[in-house]
């Protein structure tokens, strides 16, 4: 079972033509009548999130995606914890697309975003845990004929007065009898598995390559397709001749879909090579006269000029036109590619009354709603399965759902099984960035270098402007996803404006891993250390002076400095940098040391990362989340950047658009702090403050700022001459 | 007619000289853990052993092949340090480089049973990890560095 995902479907749809087209409504169900559909598998399955079976095996349901986070672990953990069951005899199963498994908080939509797994369903999770032991207790108790209040679950087993004992499995059909606690009480006392460290459940299948991800999707008949797109945004298929492309052994079919034009072979090679033999003439249209050269001159002209107010504390512009010596700095960051290791890719066998999709997809029923769009059916006829996600980082939230209607449009074309690819360049070039970002701020200081006033502007694309979403997360015209970080500061600034303007423009955008953190975290954490080197102060104390009511955010800062060796001595040309931002809930301090090399490439020695993210669930998951947010927020303040020339985009591989690479890694060192506050997200938080750290070390060892990104050699070496 | 051997089997395909060994491998003998990331050998995560050396297998035409001993994920015993230190230093994420790592790392070992830092940043450095996972890779070499290997070459 720990292969993944495959078993789900067949039991699922077991349960749903027994449950009469609802799925698992085990809750509502007779429970007599689950052991029909358990078929000697489950015999108890108290609610939407788990199983037991007479074998005492327990099976969690997971209504999040697996893509590298850990939830297949952390969210059984939440259950088990509250079961009270024997933790090395659980397994877990993606969930189906069910109202059950909407998202917590988010409305009624299955997603997995916003560092939300664990914190949002920790409560839910606890709760069908703790309810299924109190079934298994008055089970056994009344088997008995003890008090319920006389035995307790341990360990998989519900121990009664005088050695009396049971196992789970013996008692599991018993339970499914009795009714479900409406109110079931949580566990008082120590905990028995959260806040200790369990190995990851999906761990063996994935070294073994048996982990089933989207781009191993396979079924009899199963043709693959790739598409040729246009080389610019909002390009069209004017005609195309597919003779040549069609004479190629293996290929089989050639169809226009919205996204261009389709060759399906039987295998990716004969469809790539068929795709390279296309006769297309393309409508480009106005997405030709794209061009980051000219998008950067316009947000500079825009960032002249109010926008819209996000935040306004005191008066910042009336305190600056009186100050007598004022800062005024431009910061900028590109677009960026999620670039996930795996390529988007999505499988469809689409019949006239039914349709099977089968992805790695973190918008599940998006993705599925826009798969039965496509196919004319209503959303219930669409089976919608979660593979593992070869990355995800908001790639595989789509909300166009791009990856899903190209390959339903494919497969309505030819109403055979077939699985669309996107090759590496196809992945790189076909849109959905992290927003290019131009940042306008001008400050100036008291009589003691502490901020007296900041006027931020900042220019980019909103990512949620013209999709279904604007209604409910653009308010008076500011997407608070654009402004996050700066107008969320925690810094104690008297007078405070941040301004928002929101051009709009054909490049596809979308939320990438820390979403507008990503890009704000870097302004607000340099131009802050730019000012306290203004002020003749220490970065490290300047923030903690500005933190003073923010004690979980200080927290984090000390034990950052403290580890990460803040002050004392380093070898020669070696400079050390902090940066500290809150994000998802979560607070985190990072202290970086590097050093330049004749060539003008940074290298990153080590990383010092404190966290708190509140109560936890497994410590190793957030250690290791904090490492891969640090290497991927490394690769972007070093090497990230998706620029276009004349509409098109002008990177395509790892050659181009390169990442952090096994020797430039950093050795990175975690600390958690010890929290019983509400639990903060960890997937996401560790990217903002690793690439304001490294700026600022940087400028540490060198004396040269910068304020774009990436921190390319061309760009360090002329920061390094101006001085 | 192309023969090869893959984990100690002799396979036959028929498919066109110029298919990437990769390709064959997935869509042909249903072996999927070799991962496609780049098509032009940048990331390694399609990496395979051809007669016991790394090499990527999105690059490699199966003609190429002929003749030869390949060894994929699905060969390297699950008693092998590496895999066993794999699982104990939690190394995986998302998984989807992992195999290639791993098959790089089978690599170095086999050729040097003790690496330094050195050799496994030139060993490792044309595997990408999008997670980030290298320290955890790192510790994960070290840690089964030394320890005897059982040879692959077996379906598991």
């Amino acid at each position: 079972m720990s292969d993944g995902t495959k078993m789900s479907r067949r039991q699922f749809m077991k349960a749903s033509a027994l449950a009469g087209g609802g799925l698992l409504l085990a809750c509502h169900l007779p429970f007599g009548a689950l052991d029909a559909f358990a078929a000697g598998d489950a015999v108890f399955a108290p609610n939407a999130f788990l199983r037991i079976g007479t074998d005492n095996s327990v099976t969690i349901i997971v209504n999040k995606s697996e893509m590298g986070q850990g939830v297949y672990t952390s969210l059984p953990m939440l259950v088990a914890e509250e079961l009270c069951c024997d933790w090395k005899r659980v397994t877990f199963q993606a969930s189906p697309v069910a109202p059950e498994y909407n998202h917590a908080q988010f409305g009624p939509i299955m997603v997995t975003g916003g560092s939300t797994s664990v914190r949002s369903e920790w409560s839910r999770l606890s709760l069908a845990g703790a309810a299924a032991r109190e079934m298994l207790i008055t089970a056994a108790a009344n088997e008995w004929r003890v008090k319920p209040g006389a035995c307790r679950a341990e360990n998989g087993i519900v121990l009664g007065p005088g050695g009396m004992q049971i196992s789970f499995g013996k008692i599991a059909a018993k339970a499914a009898k009795l009714p479900v606690p409406k109110e079931p009480k949580l566990k008082s006392g120590a905990k028995i598995l959260l806040g200790r460290p369990f190995h990851r459940l999906d761990s063996p299948a994935k070294i073994n390559g048996k982990a089933v991800f989207g781009i191993d999707v396979t079924a009899p008949g199963m043709l693959t397709a790739v598409i040729a797109r246009p080389p610019v945004f909002g390009g069209q298929v004017k005609s195309f001749d597919a003779s040549r492309a069609l004479a190629v052994t293996g290929v089989k079919q050639v169809v226009a879909v919205d996204a261009g034009v389709a060759v399906v072979a039987d295998g990716f090679w004969p469809a790539q090579k068929g795709r390279e033999l296309l006769d297309i003439i393309w409508d480009e249209g106005p997405g030709g006269q794209v061009s980051t050269t000219l998008m950067h001159e316009e947000y500079a002209r825009l960032s002249a000029t109010p926008g819209l107010v996000a935040r306004k504390d005191g008066d910042a512009p009336t305190v600056l036109s009186q100050a007598k010596k004022r800062f005024d700095v431009e910061y900028e960051v590109p677009y960026l590619a999620h670039a996930t290791m795996e390529p988007l890719n999505c499988f469809v066998d689409m019949k006239q009354e039914s349709c099977l999709v089968r992805t790695g997809s973190q918008f599940q029923t998006v993705d599925r709603n826009a798969a039965a769009r496509v196919a004319g059916l209503k959303p219930e006829q669409v089976v919608f399965e979660t593979t593992f996600l070869g990355g995800g980082f908001g790639r595989r939230a789509c909300t166009g759902s791009d990856f899903v209607v190209e390959a339903a449009q494919v497969a309505k074309a030819v109403m055979q099984p077939v699985k669309v690819i996107r090759s590496r360049e196809d992945d790189m070039r076909a849109g959905y960035y992290r927003p290019m970002w131009y940042d306008r701020i001008a400050a100036c200081l008291d009589d003691k270098g502490m901020p007296l006033a900041w006027h931020h502007r900042i220019v980019g694309q909103s990512i949620i402007a013209g999709t279904p979403f604007e209604s409910g997360m653009v308010k008076d015209g500011i997407d608070d996803t654009s402004v996050e970080g700066a107008s969320t500061t925690l810094y104690d600034i008297p007078n405070l404006q941040v301004e928002l303007h929101s051009p709009k423009n054909a490049v596809p955008v979308l939320w990438w891993r820390s979403v507008g953190h990503s890009h704000t975290a870097f302004v607000m954490e340099s131009f802050l250390d730019e000012l306290a080197h203004a002020a003749g102060k220490d970065p490290y104390q300047y923030r903690r002076q500005l933190l003073a009511k923010h004690p979980r955010t200080m927290k984090v800062l000390e034990i950052a400095a403290k580890k990460g060796g803040w002050g004392k001595p380093l070898p020669a040309g070696h400079g050390r940098g902090i940066a500290v931002h809150e994000s998802f809930g979560s607070y985190i301090a990072q202290v970086a040391e590097v050093s330049l090399d004749v060539q003008g490439n940074i290298k990153v020695h080590r990383v010092v990362c404190a966290v708190d993210c509140g109560r936890i669930v497994n410590p190793d998951t957030i250690k290791a989340q904090m490492e891969s947010g640090i290497v991927f927020g490394l690769s972007a303040a070093l090497h990230g950047a998706i620029t276009l020339k004349d509409g098109r985009v002008e990177q395509g591989n790892f050659d181009s658009y390169p990442l952090v690479r096994m020797a430039a890694a950093p050795r990175i060192e975690v600390h958690i702090i010890a929290s019983s506050e509400p639990p903060g997200g960890v997937g996401e938080p560790g990217v903002p403050p690793i690439a304001p750290a490294v700026a600022n070390a940087l400028f540490a060892a060198t004396g040269a700022r910068l304020r774009s990104l990436p921190m390319t050699p061309d760009k360090i070496r002329a920061a390094v001459n101006r001085g | 007619m192309i023969v090869f051997n893959v984990n100690g089997k002799e396979r036959r395909v028929d498919v066109s000289p110029d298919t990437p060994l990769l390709w064959v491998l997935r869509e042909k003998l249903g072996l999927n853990g070799s991962k496609f990331g780049c098509g032009e050998g940048l990331c390694g995560a399609c990496t395979v052993h051809i007669d016991g050396y790394p090499q990527r297998s999105c690059i490699t035409p199966v003609g190429d092949v002929q003749g030869k001993k390949v060894v994929t994920i699905e060969g390297i015993p699950e008693n092998h340090p590496l895999k066993k230190a794999w699982l104990a230093q939690e190394v995986s994420q998302c998984g989807y480089c992992q195999p290639g790592q791993i098959m790089s790392a089978v690599a170095l070992l086999d050729k040097k049973p003790k690496p330094t830092d050195a050799d496994i940043d030139s060993a490792m450095s044309g595997n990408l990890c999008r997670c980030g996972t290298y320290g955890r890779i790192r510790r994960a070499i070290h840690a089964a560095g030394g320890k005897s290997a059982p040879k692959g070459g077996k379906e598991l």
